[in-house]
C-alpha cells in the first residue's frame, strides 16, 4: 500500500488524548526481570492543521509512577531524568504513515533536554462513537530507545558481577483521543 | 556565589584542607570559598534524631549546604573508600530524599593522598554517594599524589598541570552553577 493511500485512514482534524483512558509508560531490564513505571500526566493531541497528520505528546517527570518514594526521588534526581532543568518529556512526529490500521511515526523523542530521531510503530482503531456525543480513536505505539543516548547514564556493577539497569528502553503509549 | 568546601581528614595540617583551600586562588572573582569547619562534630547518623532539622552538628552542615550555591568536597582515602566521618556527613545531607540539603547542588571532588594514586578510589565513592544523593555531581577527578610534596610552603599546588586540571574543575562546577540560575525550558 502506498503511503498516499495509507494516510488516508488517518481521520482529519483535531483530537485530544483523555487522560483518564491514556497512559505512557517504559520498561528497562533490570538485573535479571523487567521494571516498570508510567507518567500518570499525560497528555497527546493529533491534529491536521499544518496540513498533514501530526502526533505530540508531552509528559510531565515528575508524574513518573514507581512503588517505591526513595526510587521516585533518585529518577527525578541529576543521575536520571534531572526534572528540574528538564521538567517534560516531548514527542513530537514529522511524518505519519499508515497501512490499514498499522502506523508508523517518526518523529523526535527530548529526554533530559536531548532530542533524538525515533521511529514508532503501532496501530490506529476508531473512529468510533463515545459519551456525550464525542468521538474517539485509540492510537496504541511503542518503540525502544538507547537510555544512554539521552543521558541517563546510571549503573551500578552488580556484587557477583554484571548490571543492574539494562540499556534499552521500551517506551509504550496508548492514548484514546476525542475529537475537538 | 559561594562554594562550601568539605575536607574529608579531621587533622589539622590536613592535604586535603589544604587542597580545599588552595582552590581559593582558582576561582574567579567574586566566587568565594568557605571552608566547612564542623565535620567532627556532626553526630553519627541515627534516623531516631533525624526529626526536624537533625542533632546541632548535622543542622549547621545541613545548613551550610543549603547556603551554598556549590559544593567542593577533597577527600582522602581510607582502605580505598571514603573517610567514615565525610560518608557520614553525607548521610545526613542526602535525607530526606528529594528535599535534602545536596539535593541538585552542583558538586565537584577532588582528593590528595601520600600514595601515588591520589585518592581516587575515594573520589569515586564520593561521587557515587553524591549522585545517589541527588547532586549534581562534576564527573571529573583530581588525584593529588604524594600528596606531602604536593603543596607550596604558602599552601599553592606545586605542578602547575594539577592547578591548570584543578581550574578546569572548578570552573566546570560554576558553569552547572550559573546554568541552574536560568533553567532551560524545551519549548513545545
Amino acid at each position: 500500500m502506498t503511503t498516499a493511500q495509507a494516510e488516508s485512514t488517518i481521520p482529519t482534524g483535531t483530537w485530544q488524548s483523555d487522560p483518564v483512558h491514556s497512559s505512557a509508560g517504559f520498561a528497562v531490564k533490570h538485573i535479571v526481570g523487567t521494571f516498570r513505571g508510567s507518567f500518570s500526566e499525560f497528555a497527546a493531541t493529533l491534529t491536521d492543521a499544518s496540513g498533514s497528520p501530526q502526533l505530540s505528546g508531552r509528559a510531565k517527570v515528575a508524574s513518573v509512577q514507581v512503588k517505591d518514594e526513595n526510587l521516585h526521588a533518585h529518577l527525578l534526581s541529576p543521575e536520571f531524568f534531572d526534572a528540574e532543568q528538564h521538567p517534560e518529556i516531548l514527542f513530537d512526529s514529522k511524518r505519519i504513515s499508515a497501512d490499514g490500521g498499522q502506523l508508523t511515526l517518526e518523529g523526535e523523542l527530548a529526554v533530559k533536554g536531548i532530542t533524538n530521531p525515533v521511529v514508532a510503530r503501532g496501530e490506529i482503531s476508531g473512529p468510533a462513537p463515545g459519551p456525550a456525543d464525542s468521538e474517539r480513536i485509540g492510537i496504541d505505539l511503542e518503540t525502544t530507545v538507547d537510555r544512554h543516548d539521552y543521558g541517563l547514564d546510571w549503573q551500578m556493577e552488580l556484587p557477583g558481577g554484571g548490571k543492574t539497569l539494562g540499556d534499552d528502553v521500551t517506551l509504550t503509549v496508548h492514548v484514546e483521543l476525542v475529537r475537538q | 556565589m559561594k562554594v562550601l568546601g568539605i575536607s574529608g581528614s579531621l587533622r589539622g595540617d590536613s592535604y586535603n584542607t589544604t587542597l580545599l583551600r588552595a582552590a581559593a586562588e582558582l576561582l574567579p572573582p567574586p566566587v568565594e570559598l568557605e571552608i566547612f569547619e564542623g565535620l567532627k562534630s556532626v553526630e553519627p547518623y541515627d534516623e531516631d534524631d533525624d526529626r526536624g532539622r537533625g542533632p546541632v552538628g548535622a543542622r549547621r552542615l545541613r545548613e551550610a549546604i543549603e547556603s551554598a550555591d556549590a559544593i567542593l568536597i577533597a577527600t582522602p582515602e581510607y582502605n580505598s573508600s571514603l573517610p567514615g566521618q565525610l560518608k557520614n556527613a553525607l548521610d545526613w545531607a542526602s535525607r530526606p530524599k528529594g528535599e535534602n540539603a545536596l539535593w541538585g547542588k552542583p558538586t565537584a571532588v577532588v582528593g590528595a593522598s601520600t600514595g601515588m594514586f591520589g585518592a581516587v578510589w575515594s573520589q569515586a565513592e564520593a561521587r557515587k554517594v553524591l549522585g545517589a544523593a541527588g547532586a549534581r555531581v562534576i564527573d571529573e577527578e583530581l588525584p593529588v599524589g604524594h600528596a606531602h610534596e604536593a603543596f607550596t610552603p604558602a599552601g599553592r599546588l606545586e605542578d602547575p598541570e594539577l592547578r591548570e586540571r584543578y581550574a578546569e574543575i572548578l570552573a566546570e562546577v560554576i558553569s552547572q552553577t550559573e546554568q541552574l540560575a536560568e533553567p532551560e525550558r524545551v519549548a513545545a
